[in-house]
């Protein structure tokens, strides 16, 4: 997307939330890419941002003011449909998924284009009644990000065992921060935090999205 | 040694505080780690103080007539309404920031700006780009 849209004064700048950088590093290398790909140790993005997931994306304008808040990057929760065994989902939601990524970049190409005219881009107020309501958590979360910081720090300085006490801590603060628990949940055979308890929690979500539906047309 | 993380700033100073919850610094370091300063008018960064509250000087401020007077930075920040916490030894501190202040931020619907490295190391600010549209994106590998 950036190579297409790069001449168009547009860029790209992914920032992967990862207190192990050598984990993000073959993902970077493998993506050739000529945006700034940064390393965010200590989830500062998602504390900025009020962040909850990845992928996560926010357009900013030239200026420098928001014209979408923080929202899936395109992503749909097909992955809850997928046979946990093989790790695969159905033919037909795998298309849905393409869709919808497809639709959102769409959508990221409208706005690059023509700016605010694009019926993409947010006006200001609606932008601003958006972030009001995601922002309308309560103290604890402020008090979550300062625990994940904490805990990253005594991680560096080699003491696990009461950063992983200070994690538990930081993820019962902010339950609804996908972000602070799979970084510091179990990784299984894969190396991913899809273990038996990731799937628990998506369970435990009901009827609730993982990846809150993208408000904007034709995304499902 | 102590360490002090705020906003972007990690600084390390000399002893460990005795605990209780309390984080007494000098002046010098307080700046170091918070930008703020102890004043007459109070506690001041830039353009703006905040006054010690009546009768709850001893709070923040010990031996404030002394050659080196000492400032409580985790009551100061927690008078703020921001978040204090640290770790079982108290050998390191966050100085983290209300819920509330980073709605009102977002709300203004200015992009809060930082500074993190590539894998190379190199900084970047997302202020770099400002005249250009970003599509600013999170992912992790896990």
């Amino acid at each position: 997307m950036h190579s297409e849209l790069e001449a168009q004064n547009f860029t790209v700048i992914a920032v992967a939330l990862d207190s192990r950088p050598e984990e993000a590093r073959p993902w970077i290398e493998a993506a050739k890419p000529t945006y700034p790909c940064l390393i965010d140790v200590d989830h500062r993005l998602a504390e900025l941002y009020n962040m909850l997931n990845v992928p996560e994306a926010v357009w900013i304008d030239e200026q420098g003011m928001i014209v979408r808040p923080p929202e899936p990057a395109g992503a749909y929760e097909g992955f809850r449909q997928m046979d946990r065994s093989v790790f695969k989902v159905p033919d037909e939601v795998a298309a849905k998924t393409a869709a919808a990524r497809q639709t959102y970049f769409a959508a990221v190409a409208d706005w690059v284009a023509k700016g605010p005219l694009s019926e993409h881009a947010l006006p200001p107020d609606a932008a601003k009644t958006k972030l009001g309501a995601a922002g309308a958590a309560g103290p604890e979360v402020g008090q979550a990000h300062a625990l994940f910081r904490l805990g990253q720090l005594l991680l560096r300085q080699g003491n696990a065992t009461e950063a992983a006490e200070v994690f538990a801590q930081a993820a019962r603060l902010h339950p609804d921060s996908w972000a602070i628990w799979r970084q510091t949940a179990p990784l299984d055979h894969r190396g991913f935090a899809t273990g038996p308890e990731f799937w628990a929690r998506v369970d435990a979500l009901g009827e609730k999205r993982y990846y809150p539906k993208v408000d904007l047309k034709g995304m499902p | 040694m102590t360490t002090v993380v705020c906003e972007q700033q990690e600084s390390t100073f000399a002893g460990t505080p005795d605990g209780g919850g309390a984080l007494w610094v000098s002046n010098t370091d307080l700046e170091r780690a918070t930008g703020f300063t102890l004043k007459p008018e109070g506690f001041c960064r830039v353009q703006l103080c905040v006054p010690l509250p009546r009768g709850r000087e001893a709070e923040f401020v010990q031996d404030a007539t002394g050659a080196e007077p000492k400032v409580n930075a985790a009551a100061f920040w927690r008078h703020l309404g921001n978040p204090v916490v640290h770790d079982k030894a108290g050998a390191h501190w966050v100085l983290g920031t209300a819920t509330e202040a980073r709605a009102a931020q977002l709300r203004s619907l200015e992009a809060p700006d930082f500074t993190l490295p590539d894998l190379s190391g190199r900084q970047h600010s997302l202020s770099e780009h400002r005249g250009r549209k970003v599509w600013l994106a999170s992912w992790a590998s896990w």
